[in-house]
């Protein structure tokens, strides 16, 4: 039998049965939904997540505590203000200030009878220039601010929006942990993710007012622009020497921004692939359906193949067509599913602040691996019909 | 070698079976002895080229075992099913199914045929397992039904045909590849005698101008009445094995 004439009597049988061919390859439409979908929104998070750090500028080197190992308990902070003094008098002049640290923490924000919770960040006076975090309204913080620690503050767009409901912030007080502050501009807005904080939802301090806040005297992480990207390595020389000479070598550690990207990127990328090992156990347990009812119709159809067999059908021939049968079915459903994936990932952008990224590989692997379900749980109901004695298969009634 | 019956030229006879013995193991639940049914019980004759033969018997006789036997859709305990001077135990499951497409047409009692397939569609299935194109398939299916009357059917499915109806389409569909034997299993058992009578009429026109040999297992003696030859089988072995004189009835 040819595989076109095949193909047509695999048809046929489905055709016939179309309420139940429908249900059957529900199980692998929702399985290879599932795959597309979680890998999608997976993905999505993976790029938004790395836009996110390219976003705070490009080039930058990024100082932490510890020694990047990150399956080790955290650090403490061990960096001082007077680090991020020595780096800036250290690197190259580039245009502006080069190095920049912060304090961060949680703090409870009041004004006009608002009441939030939200990020506090206390920092040098280099952080604007840094990590490009620009003031639409407003003054940013002068050297003297932060030298004198004044009680002013920078509020996000979306904070201004909070707490002052659309009036004017600027020249207001707000409290941050009970303390009184006054708001002398409102950064620009940067379109938050959904992952992570909401960077347009934050309060800067001057870093000596922020280290009362928490009681500390140390910084939390420093910011490093290199001029360009040829000067990252060089920069990071630097950046080790002059910390070393105070800290141990396993006190700080150096990354790239294309370091971190790489990291979190891989972290994302091993969350995506579980997302996806997740929903393919869905689409396994769809393929056993389709096993169990390409079974049923094996059975059903026991006397068609005992004729067929009668007719000059060979056993390859019957295995053939009931093989091919499973695999239009699961194939199907891999269509559907794929289709309805895509279709999903585009509503969930649509309606949820989510990014969903349909990736080639995953279109190919849903595709490939409902087809190999097909073949793989239609092996054993074809061999089956297959190996039916004609005798036995004729005499059925 | 030296005592054929045939006048033995170098052609083989088309379907010989020699002492064949068919035994079924029944009862194979563990520690139970299988009990041995012997359905036949060493069984010799020949069907050569155009022979039209009644194979009768009461039920239980053997039969329906000896047609699987003789449609190689079985295999014999003991003994030699040979087409051509072929060995059908020597065959492996290719040839078998070659040898079902190519040298015999099936007619069953209950018709056997594909509910879901239109007549020409049904008709066209043992073409389907050979090499053929669409449109040669198309054309010897309309001839068959053409041939057997039914023309104007051809796009009907077997519910929306009468028992005769559908008997004539099986007939159309074991001629269709125009074998050298049909095998007709009690074709007439599920339709009425005026019905019945009309496709045996069909079957010895295809007998008489194709030459086709016909083998028709029955138990009706009407049917049986109307072969050239008749073997009568009891209890798994042949009775009688008598040829209608060239002059007159039985």
């Amino acid at each position: 039998m040819s595989l076109r004439e095949a193909f047509r009597v695999a048809m046929q049988a489905l055709v016939a049965n179309r309420l139940r061919s429908a249900l059957t390859t529900l199980g692998v439409v929702i399985g290879v939904l599932s795959v597309v979908l979680l890998v999608a929104i997976g993905q999505g998070a993976r790029e938004e997540i790395t836009g996110a750090i390219e976003g705070l500028g490009s080039n930058l080197l990024f100082v932490l505590p510890g020694d990047g190992d990150f399956g080790s308990a955290p650090a403490r902070a061990r960096f001082v203000a007077e680090d991020v003094d020595d780096l800036e008098a250290a690197l190259p002049a580039g245009e502006g200030r080069r190095a920049a640290g912060y304090v961060v923490g949680g703090e409870q924000i009041s004004a006009d009878g608002a009441r939030i919770t939200t990020s506090v960040y206390g920092i040098t006076a280099g952080y604007g220039e840094v990590v490009d975090r620009e003031v639409a309204r407003g003054q940013a913080f002068t050297a003297s601010d932060v030298l004198t620690a004044r009680r002013v503050a920078l509020i996000g767009a979306t904070t201004a929006q909070v707490l002052f409901a659309g009036s004017d912030p600027i020249g207001r007080n707000l409290t941050v942990g009970g303390i009184r502050f006054r708001v002398q501009g409102v950064l620009a807005e940067v379109g938050g993710t959904p992952f992570g904080p909401d960077r347009d939802d934050e309060v800067l301090v001057p870093l000596g007012a922020g280290q009362r806040l928490f009681g500390v005297s140390t910084l939390d992480a420093i910011f490093v622009r290199a001029t360009d990207t040829t000067t990252v390595e060089a920069d990071r020389t630097i950046i080790e020497r002059v910390l070393g000479q105070r800290l141990a070598e396993d006190e700080f550690t150096v990354l790239s921004q294309d370091e971190i990207i790489g990291v979190v990127g891989d972290i994302l990328q091993i969350l995506t692939l579980v997302l996806a090992a997740i929903a393919g156990i869905s689409l396994l347990v769809g393929g056993v359906g389709v096993s169990n009812i390409m079974l049923v119709s094996v059975t059903e159809r026991t006397r068609e193949i005992g004729l067929r067999k009668a007719l000059g059908a060979r056993t390859r021939d019957i295995t053939r067509q009931f093989l091919l049968e499973a695999i239009v079915l699961t194939g199907l459903g891999g269509v559907v599913g794929l289709l309805l994936g895509i279709a999903l990932a585009r509503l969930a952008e649509a309606v949820s602040p989510l990014t969903a990224v349909v990736t080639w590989w995953s279109v190919a692997l849903a595709l490939s691996v409902s087809v190999g379900v097909g073949l793989l749980f239609g092996v054993l109901p074809a061999r089956r019909a297959g190996q039916l004695d004609p005798v036995e298969a004729l005499r059925r009634d | 070698m030296s005592d054929p019956p045939d006048a033995g030229g170098d052609v083989p006879v088309l379907l010989e079976a020699r002492d064949v013995v068919r035994t079924y193991r029944l009862g194979s639940r563990r520690g139970e002895d299988p009990v041995e049914v012997h359905a036949l019980r060493g069984v010799s004759f020949e069907v050569d080229r155009g022979d039209y033969v009644a194979i009768v018997g009461s039920s239980g006789s053997g039969k329906s075992t000896l047609l699987n036997l003789l449609g190689a859709l079985d295999r014999p305990t003991t003994g030699v099913v040979r087409y051509d001077g072929q060995d059908v135990r020597s065959m492996d499951d290719r040839e078998l199914a070659a040898l079902r497409n190519g040298s015999i047409g099936f007619v069953f009692q209950s018709f056997h045929l594909l509910p879901r397939l239109t007549a020409l569609d049904n008709v066209q299935l043992p073409l389907v397992y050979r090499a053929s194109t669409v449109k040669e398939r198309r054309v010897r299916a309309l001839d068959a039904l053409g041939s057997v009357g039914l023309a104007d059917r051809v796009d009907h499915r077997p519910t929306e045909l009468s028992g005769g109806q559908q008997q004539r389409v099986a007939i159309a569909r074991a001629l269709v590849t125009e074998p050298p034997l049909l095998l007709a299993d009690e074709p007439t058992g599920n339709l009425d005698t005026t019905t019945g009578g009309e496709v045996m009429a069909l079957l010895e026109r295809f007998h008489r101008e194709r030459g086709m040999a016909v083998v028709v297992i029955t138990h009706e003696p009407d049917i049986a009445a109307r072969a050239d030859r008749r073997i009568e089988l009891r209890d798994g072995l042949v009775l009688s094995d008598t040829r209608r004189d060239v002059g007159g009835g039985r």
